[in-house]
């Protein structure tokens, strides 16, 4: 049992109110998945400023500043302003921000940090994971207080792989690009083994990471996100609830025997998806929602 | 043979329970329920209470009670044990187990409700006047289930001898595995309806997506149409003609393995 939450915002919503909303709903699932949780925030100018590429890094034993110190001279060249280098501390990530190009900073963050898991990357993005608590991690990482215009959130109880931050989701193995994944797959070292072959690069032998990994393979190779999704539906064998994230999309699907509950809400200036309706309750104008469950295998996209 | 369901309304004098049995039972209205006057009114903040703090007290509460459950907020298991004629209304959205393994009690859900409304309901009834997720009346023994909107997959998973009405329509699987009672669906049925069946019977208004395995389409009879008339007046799906349903019920073709390849294994 795992649980997932997302929120996007559309029309012209207040987006300050983005991490207080994603609190209230991450805290109602947080009994499906006690053991670790994380979340995905686009658009938290605190994080990553507009246009800014950025990375999220698990490095606890590095303070903020001294990797700043250490990015900059990597950075510099790339017309970086004194100024144009961010990086913040948000329980043990480390987000980095600059106005470079995005391989730019993710090559100088790895270079600098050759160790730790890169969270996700990304201009707009950051990564927020972490073990124990869904809630005390919420707070950890100031979620309340955060805004920004799309999250993905998910609170874990693992049953195939072990409970790490890099084993917690979401998981973000493309600029942008994150899912998180409520249910187990059958044959995903099978598909691991053949993108590992194609050249595809694993941080973990989690097994939604596998099917984060292939929804990346497929975009690269040029499919839009719901050919991709459709091309999960038909590639991986197991129960699957699947919220999917870009800068400008939110899409969710799930397997043909759809045992894994998912409910989505269309509302006044958002568009909400949750594993239980309790997490969709706070939210403002939910009684005037759309309240419906995704069917089996069909792709619910929503773009912005 | 069809199977006949209990009547929705099984609170009469004799199993009413200890708190009633010295109070004259009066007759409320058409559907002939009869309700011991000794019940209070009462109204459950789910807010306030949790889960817990709200079914502590309804069991608390003597037959004939009416309760309003407020703020129930999509929360799990409300109104679930009861073993007494009580009147539940939770007045919003239910989370998960509503009203399950219930006795005597009518429970109404003024709102969606989550998986497995009225799942192993006793006797009595679990009214959801919206939407209904997946296995709704899951395992239910007696009493009835009505879904006012939609159900989504496997309603009716596994029932043992409930009836279980949907006016809109039901999602894939449902009846799977049902073993005794009726389902009455009166929209259209999804995919791999009665998938198998055992002794329940289903009966469809509208399309059906496909059948499951073992399950077919029989001949309406008149037994039939009267059991789905009745069902339909208590259940209140007033859309629906008796003489314009599909009967589905099981071949019984899996009943017995047979030996036709067992060199194959």
């Amino acid at each position: 049992m795992c649980g997932i939450v997302g929120l996007q915002l559309r029309d012209g919503a207040d987006e300050r109110c983005l991490g207080e909303l994603m609190a209230g709903m991450l805290g109602q699932v947080a009994e499906r998945g006690p053991d670790s949780a994380g979340i995905a925030l686009y658009g938290d100018a605190s994080l990553s400023p507009p246009g800014w590429a950025a990375v999220s890094a698990l490095a606890p034993g590095t303070p903020g500043p001294v990797l700043a110190a250490a990015l900059r001279p990597l950075l510099a060249g790339a017309a970086l302003a004194a100024t144009g280098l961010a990086v913040t501390e948000v329980a043990d990530v480390r987000v980095a921000a600059a106005p470079v190009p995005q391989q730019r900073l993710s090559a100088a963050v790895r270079a600098v940090l050759p160790e730790a898991p890169l969270l996700g990357t990304g201009p707009g993005l950051a990564v927020l994971k972490g073990v124990g608590d869904p809630v005390r991690l919420a707070e950890s990482f100031g979620l309340a207080g955060r805004g920004g215009y799309q999250a993905a959130g998910h609170t874990r109880m693992a049953t195939e792989s072990a409970v790490t931050v890099a084993h917690s989701h979401p998981f973000s193995p493309a600029p942008g690009l994150c899912l998180v994944h409520n249910g187990s797959f059958a044959n995903h070292d099978t598909i691991r083994r053949r993108l590992r072959a194609d050249g595809m690069e694993f941080g973990t032998d989690n097994d939604s990471e596998v099917a984060a990994a292939f929804v990346a393979g497929r975009l690269a190779a040029g499919d839009d996100l719901e050919t991709a999704l459709h091309a999960v539906c038909a590639t991986f064998d197991g129960f699957y609830t699947l919220l999917v994230t870009t800068p400008r999309e939110l899409a969710v699907v799930r397997d043909a025997i759809a045992c894994k509950p998912a409910l989505i809400a269309e509302g006044d200036g958002w568009v909400a998806m949750a594993s239980e309706y309790r997490a969709l309750a706070g939210l403002p104008g939910i009684g005037r929602a759309r309240v419906f469950e995704p069917a089996p295998q069909e792709v619910y996209l929503w773009s912005r | 043979m069809v199977a006949v369901s209990q009547p929705a309304a099984t609170t009469g004098p004799a199993t009413t329970g200890p708190a009633a049995a010295s109070q004259p039972a009066a007759t409320t209205g058409p559907a002939a329920v009869v309700r011991p006057d000794a019940g209070l009114d009462v109204c459950l903040d789910a807010a306030a209470l949790g889960a817990r703090g709200v079914n502590a007290r309804l069991r608390e509460l003597p037959a004939g009670s009416r309760v309003t459950i407020t703020s129930p907020g999509g929360r799990h298991n409300l109104a679930v044990g009861l073993a007494a004629a009580l009147e539940v209304t939770i007045d919003g959205p239910a989370g998960y187990y509503a009203g399950g393994l219930g006795q005597l009690a009518t429970v109404t859900v003024n709102g969606p409700a989550g998986w497995g409304a009225g799942e192993n309901l006793m006797s009595g009834e679990v009214r959801v006047r919206g939407d209904a997720s997946q296995s709704a009346a899951a395992s239910a023994h007696g009493g009835l289930v009505v879904v006012e909107g939609n159900a989504s997959l496997r309603a009716g998973i596994s029932l043992k001898g409930a009836t279980l009405a949907v006016a809109g329509d039901a999602g894939a699987f449902c009846g799977f595995l049902a073993q005794a009672g009726t389902i009455l669906i009166g929209g259209d049925a999804g995919d791999a309806l009665g998938d198998s069946l055992y002794e329940a019977v289903i009966y469809v208004a509208g399309r059906i997506g496909s059948l499951g395995a073992d399950a077919r389409v029989e001949e309406l009879s008149q037994a039939d149409v009267t059991v789905v008339r009745d069902l339909a007046a208590r259940a209140g799906l007033a859309h629906l003609d008796p003489e314009n349903v599909t009967r589905v019920a099981s071949a019984r073709e899996l009943y017995h393995f047979t030996s036709d390849h067992h060199a194959a294994y």
